[in-house]
């Protein structure tokens, strides 16, 4: 119900703000402007949508961005020895698919909790992606894939397509209920017979396999692998993922929430930045709804708290 | 059912690379376009251009100091000049402001690339849109710009650094190098010319080049780390203004203030305090104004159709007279001052 409600509210403030830059931004409505605002969130979205099932089952992965800046420096340094870029393709896959399922085992195996696991390899996977590739930047890659990568098309289909393969997931099938099941009670679902560790590794595999996706579509878009791409885009899939009304303690969200909070946040960004606004207030602003993105829906349950608690005061 | 789909992923990357399949051997050679405008010397500068600095980085004093000359530059000749840009020095981040400057159909854009390479696509686009491209400071790829204006030879400036190092520590001991991110293409050349003049001085030793990432916190502890592993430092070249400005602040408040040498590039403001109590002899630097200026006249050159960017081209840059374009569309402002206990007064940025 409520997660119904803030939906609809993102979805107006999403035309509310695309109506006002259209008509007060110059330069925010045309089509190349629209194509490079959906491109720049093309590597974020396809992290949200992995994201999204993560926080819906209480966890949380800030290891995506080294992730993918681990899979970018893998995709320069085997580019440099000779391999072929559709055989590096896969491996960066691999690559990210592996570190999705360390940071997997080390939550359900170990029962670490993945705040402080994901931190961990966050560092640990970007000092990799250093030790791998150094301060070179590699950008002598081939036109054939970084030019379709700075056209709209395959990127957008490529979030489309996955992006309803994820909310198909996520909301019509016994695994999507699984998920929230585990978010809004672990233990109940467990004794419900849902078997809690093996999704929650599954959804980090996800996660750290989506990241390395993320990285092509970036290595290609701008033509250049080195070691710090994407540093920082963790947090702004978490903003995301927040924003696009899913509960920070998991068992509530909705995919098209998520995909419209980024849709928003990059129409917000490119909108202000057009209008030449300082990059202190975008950040300001993005922080601002954050902040309000998970206050907003606790607001209730903080009131309800607060006047029930004073009721059994006698 | 894991084992399976990984042997499916091996299974197909092998198949692919046995097959063939694109590889850095097949790249076909980047041809750069030619200016294919012809110049009009004689053209007068446009009124009201609108030109727009993309720094590497907003509130960073450095551009601060460079983009304020531009806008000076601006004034003289009736253009609208500002500044945009990314608050982190991340390689990406200039990209959607490049798409932007388009959008807002900017006559020129007065560029420092962070990753000189990322930004090429965007830039290009916005050539084909007529925008004129400038990089100042620090060098896009060739084929994303019209003109390079070079704050001074990389190799007067490095060499001249290990100069001043040599001279400081009476050429003898061991030297680090604390420099910026791990690619940033200026200290990168400067450092190759560093290493390479300091091959005349057998008796001088670099131990480490460390990465502050010009991260003031970051620098201090770099620095803090370079005297705990070589206790025996003799010298530290710092070819950034922030790096120079924090090891300075650790230098003087530690015991091997005045006896580990300090030189490198930094502002005479930022460093004023640490070469009158003796913590710097002396360090070196251009004028960052003046290369704002230059960068924003040689982008009005360019839009007002006086220049192409091809060699031999001159254009008049106000202030500091005449200029000539050299190969590759370079544009050199001239030799680094050194600023010393005796000079820096004269000097105030």
């Amino acid at each position: 119900m409520l997660a119904r409600r803030w939906e609809s509210l993102i979805l107006v403030l999403l035309v509310a703000v695309c109506v006002w830059a259209a008509l007060g931004v110059d330069g925010f409505a045309n089509t190349s402007n629209v194509s490079f605002l959906l491109l720049d969130t093309t590597e974020i979205a396809l992290m949200a949508l992995s994201m999204t099932f993560v926080v819906v089952a209480a966890e949380i992965d800030l290891s995506v961005a080294s992730t993918l800046g681990l899979s970018c420096a893998v995709l320069g340094w085997l580019w440099n020895a000779g391999l072929s870029i559709e055989a590096i393709m896969p491996i960066c896959l691999m690559v990210g698919t592996l570190c999705g399922a360390v940071n997997g085992l080390l939550v359900t195996r170990l029962g670490l909790p993945s705040l402080a696991v994901t931190i961990g390899t966050f560092a640990l996977y970007r000092g990799l992606a250093y030790v791998i590739l150094g301060d070179q930047a590699v950008a002598d890659l081939p036109a054939a894939y970084t030019t379709p990568a700075t056209q709209p098309l395959i990127p957008l289909v490529l979030v489309a397509a996955l992006g309803v393969g994820a909310a198909v997931l996520l909301h019509a099938t016994g695994v999507g209920r699984a998920v929230f099941a585990i978010g809004a009670n672990q233990e109940a679902a467990f004794f419900a017979g849902i078997r809690v560790k093996r999704i929650k590794f599954w959804l980090f595999v996800a996660s750290g396999a989506m990241a390395a996706l993320a990285s092509l579509i970036l290595t290609f878009r701008y033509a250049s692998a080195r070691a710090d791409n994407g540093v920082g885009l963790e947090l702004a899939v978490v903003a995301a993922v927040l924003l696009g009304g899913v509960s920070i303690f998991g068992g509530r969200g909705s995919l098209p929430g998520v995909l419209m909070a980024v849709l928003l946040l990059g129409v917000v960004r490119n909108a202000l930045i057009l209008a030449d606004v300082a990059n202190e207030v975008l950040n300001f602003v993005t922080g601002l709804l954050l902040v309000a993105s998970v206050l907003v829906p606790n607001l209730g349950a903080l009131w309800r708290r607060r006047s029930t608690s004073q009721q059994e005061v006698p | 059912m894991k084992t399976r789909a990984v042997a499916a992923l091996v299974g197909t990357a092998l198949l692919v690379s046995s097959c063939g399949g694109t590889t850095k051997g097949d790249a076909a050679p980047q041809q750069s376009s030619a200016p294919a405008a012809t110049a009009n010397p004689n053209a007068p500068l446009k009124q009201g251009l609108k030109i727009a600095f993309l720094p590497k980085q907003v509130n960073n004093p450095y551009f601060t100091i460079a983009d304020g000359g531009g806008a000076n530059a601006g004034k003289e000749f009736g253009a609208e000049v500002k500044e945009v840009g990314p608050s982190d020095a991340n390689a990406s981040s200039q990209v959607s402001y490049i798409n932007t400057l388009m959008q807002q159909r900017q006559d020129a854009i007065v560029i420092s690339a962070n990753d000189p390479n990322a930004v090429v696509p965007a830039l290009k686009q916005a050539m084909s849109a007529g925008i004129k491209v400038v990089s100042y400071d620090s060098d896009s790829g060739q084929d994303g710009r019209h003109l390079f204006v070079n704050q001074a030879s990389a190799e007067d400036l490095g060499r001249t650094e290990a100069q001043l190092i040599a001279e400081q520590i009476g050429g003898k001991g061991k030297i680090a190098i604390l420099s910026a991110t791990p690619n940033a293409t200026n200290q990168n050349t400067w450092i190759d010319f560093i290493k390479d003049e300091l091959k005349k001085y057998p008796d001088m030793e670099l131990v480490k080049v460390a990465y502050g990432n010009d991260d003031d916190q970051k620098s201090f502890t770099e620095t803090q780390g370079l005297l705990r592993s070589y206790p025996d430092l003799k010298g530290i070249i710092s070819p950034t203004t922030v790096g120079i400005a924090a090891a300075a602040r650790y230098l003087s408040n530690s015991p091997y203030k005045g006896r580990v040498k300090l030189t490198g590039l930094g502002t005479p403001n930022q460093l004023r305090k640490f070469v009158k109590d003796g913590t710097i002899d002396g360090f070196e630097l251009w004028n960052p104004g003046d290369l704002g200026y230059l960068a924003a006249y040689a982008a009005a050159a360019l839009a007002s159709g006086q220049i192409t960017g091809a060699e031999g081209e001159k254009f008049k840059a106000g202030k500091l007279g005449e200029y000539t374009v050299g190969a590759k569309g370079e544009v050199l402002l001239g030799k680094p001052t050194v600023f010393t206990k005796d000079n820096i007064d004269d000097f105030n940025f």
